[in-house]
């Protein structure tokens, strides 16, 4: 064999070799910690003969960090909605047009057209939620559904309360409870805000992420808390109650993103499809315990989340929801100064 | 043909290449893994901060500026940063107490260990090293068992009658510092253990000899010998515990910050990188301040004994 024919050989070796690896296909998933459903993945993977990879993230903020610097090797990644605009503007993310893909129509309407992607030209439905306050009935019998039980926490509580450091949500909490509006530059009402945040907090034992298990024990009896949680929590309690506070509560909606440098952009549109379908989605939702803004999904949950109060929103309180903006960058630095304020 | 002094000269230079040569790979790595990144941070620093986190290739002094001064967010007042300072004295408080607790416990230790007889002296040196197979997360998730309210030392008070409800302990600074104690014992005991080891105890006898009561003995003997180790072993201990940040994050609940977490709020949730890396390398000069100080004192003690 002359060096001509070795040479074409391995080029075609090689070749084949690439073709192959194309077919098989990979998709690389980059998601919050514990939040994809493993079922739902082979599912996927049979499907489409697609072996998925799934790697973990702790915060926004390190999401975008992270796929800001490039070649990270992720497909898709799942950002809330707060984030998404910026995401978008930094041309991170690829216009996938979820709007007129083939699973589309099971969106459920009001998710349909939201602010933070209007006509879903990038996202795609992952899970939705609110945030409110969680309490242990057999501690506090009172009535519950106000930001007071952090804010002005009474007595039976004093000193139980637990608060999950989102610096955006908890002061957005805070500036519901001041009767003000999120993103306010009202410096009167943000003053108002500091001050009730740093005389609230000597009520507060802890400020922490790991209320399930913390709750679940009885070193908290109250916490602020994602309604997923909460979920988990009354499940293991049926003592723990969820209450959507009356002065308005936060919405959130995290949202399949494909992003800009990804290798395998047709398996992602794919995946983005494939998470329009009211079975998948009710799979994934069965996992992470939110609900997932597909319509017709309900009927295929789990018997215990079909009528939990904390996943189906109660009709009288549903107009007190609001969904979070991520605020301009000035304010955004008073509520970081405002944190380390409270946190000194 | 070359003289002897151009065939000297030439070895010289031979020499001194080689030597370029061989400390090459550490001069490689100091550069990349301690210079290079000191440097990213120190420039970060004096840059102007990215509206979601990241930097502007813009130079202000803004981040220096406020490490220690605050710019009223309502009046807009330049005033000293209250909140940093007193997160700072924070750090540097517990670290300090956690360097003596760990001296109160990890001197009596080393010097049981010391007194052993040879043979059993490996097994006790064995003990001690056993905590650092396990993770330090696992081992303060341990700590965090021991001492919650429905813990075992809650259970026991209650159940003995001593106490009739359960003493709060986790989410306080005693927890912090209980948690940070345990962790970092072994690293004062062991330096203290090494020049123990090395004491001629004839010396101790001695002192016996000559009517020193038992504390004269161990405040002009034992400890003037063993200085070293203990502050090689203060160092070890406050260096890791100014810095700590597992530890205070799950004992002490968060409610309080810690120099680790001001820094880390201002990479996440903060999106203030530059003032991140400013406060970061705060910590550093405080470290090097406090090193500065330990070397001294051990420097003029020398002089002293020479």
């Amino acid at each position: 064999m002359n060096w001509k024919t070795t040479a074409t050989a391995v080029g075609l070796a090689l070749l084949a070799s690439s073709g192959l690896a194309h077919a098989e296909g990979a998709l690389n998933i980059y998601n919050w910690g514990n939040y994809i459903s493993p079922d739902m993945i082979k599912k996927f993977e049979k499907q489409y003969n697609v072996k998925v990879t799934v790697t973990d993230y702790d915060s926004n903020d390190t999401a975008l960090a992270k796929v800001r610097q490039g070649g990270t090797g992720f497909d898709i990644a799942i950002p809330s909605q707060t984030f998404i605009p910026i995401w978008i503007k930094e041309g991170l993310i690829q216009e996938t047009d979820p709007g007129k893909m083939e699973n589309f129509k099971n969106v459920a309407p009001e998710w349909a057209n939201p602010d933070f992607d209007p006509g879903r030209k990038y996202t795609v439905p992952w899970a939705w939620g609110t945030i409110g306050v969680v309490v242990n009935t057999d501690a506090y019998k009172g009535p519950a559904n106000s930001w007071g039980i952090i804010f002005d926490t009474p007595d039976e509580l004093k000193g139980k309360v637990n608060v999950v450091p989102e610096m955006n949500d908890v002061i957005f909490a805070a500036i519901k409870y001041a009767g003000g509006q999120q993103c306010t530059e009202d410096k009167a009402v943000l003053k108002k805000v500091r001050d009730m945040l740093v005389a609230a907090k000597p009520n507060w034992i802890a400020m922490e992420y790991n209320t399930i298990e913390k709750m679940g024990a009885g070193d908290f009896k109250a916490t602020s808390d994602w309604n997923g949680s909460a979920l988990r929590q009354r499940l293991a309690n049926p003592a723990i109650h969820y209450n959507y506070p009356k002065e308005g509560y936060g919405l959130w909606s995290d949202n399949v993103v494909v992003l800009k440098e990804a290798k395998n952009v047709e398996n992602a549109k794919l995946f983005q499809n494939f998470m329009m379908d009211p079975e998948n989605a009710a799979l994934n939702s069965a996992f992470h315990r939110y609900a997932n803004g597909i319509a017709g999904s309900e009927k295929f949950m789990p018997a215990d989340m079909k009528d939990a109060p904390e996943v189906n929103i109660p009709a009288d309180v549903k107009s007190l929801g609001e969904l979070q903006r991520l605020c301009s960058p000035e304010i955004q630095e008073i509520y970081s100064k405002i944190w380390t304020e409270l946190q000194k | 043909m070359a003289t002897a002094e151009e065939i000297a000269r030439a070895a010289d230079r031979r020499d001194i290449r080689n030597r370029w040569y061989l400390s090459a790979p550490a001069l490689l790595t100091i550069f990349f893994a301690a210079v290079g990144p000191l440097a990213i941070v120190l420039v970060y620093s004096f840059l102007t901060p990215g509206s979601y986190g990241d930097v502007k290739w813009q130079f202000s002094p803004e981040a220096w500026v406020s490490v220690l001064f605050e710019r009223d967010i309502f009046d807009d007042t330049l005033s000293l940063a209250g909140a940093h300072i007193s997160i700072f004295w924070r750090s540097v408080k517990l670290a300090i107490i956690t360097t003596l607790i760990t001296l109160a416990l990890g001197f009596p230790t080393a010097y049981f260990m010391a007194t052993r007889s040879e043979k059993t002296r490996d097994l006790w040196l064995f003990l001690i090293t056993i905590p650092f197979w396990t993770n330090l997360l696992i081992r303060t998730f341990a700590v965090l068992q021991i001492i919650r309210n429905e813990g075992i030392v809650n259970t026991v008070l209650m159940k003995l009658g001593i106490v009739s409800a359960p003493i709060q302990i986790l989410y306080t600074d005693v927890a912090i510092l209980i948690g940070m104690a345990y962790v970092y014992l072994p690293l004062m005991v062991l330096p203290v253990y090494a020049s123990m080891e090395k004491l001629d105890f004839r010396l101790v006898e001695a002192g016996y000899d000559l009517y020193a009561s038992r504390w004269q003995v161990l405040r002009r003997i034992i400890f003037p010998l063993v200085k070293p180790g203990v502050i090689a072993g203060s160092i070890l201990v406050f260096i890791p515990a100014i810095g700590a940040y597992v530890t205070p994050s799950v004992l002490g609940g968060g409610k309080n910050m810690m120099l680790s977490n001001l820094i880390e709020l201002q990479f996440g949730q903060g999106r203030n990188w530059p003032l991140g890396s400013a406060l970061s390398i705060t910590v550093m000069l405080i470290v090097m301040v406090a090193l500065l100080v330990y070397v001294r004192n051990a420097g003029s003690q020398e002089v002293r004994h020479g």
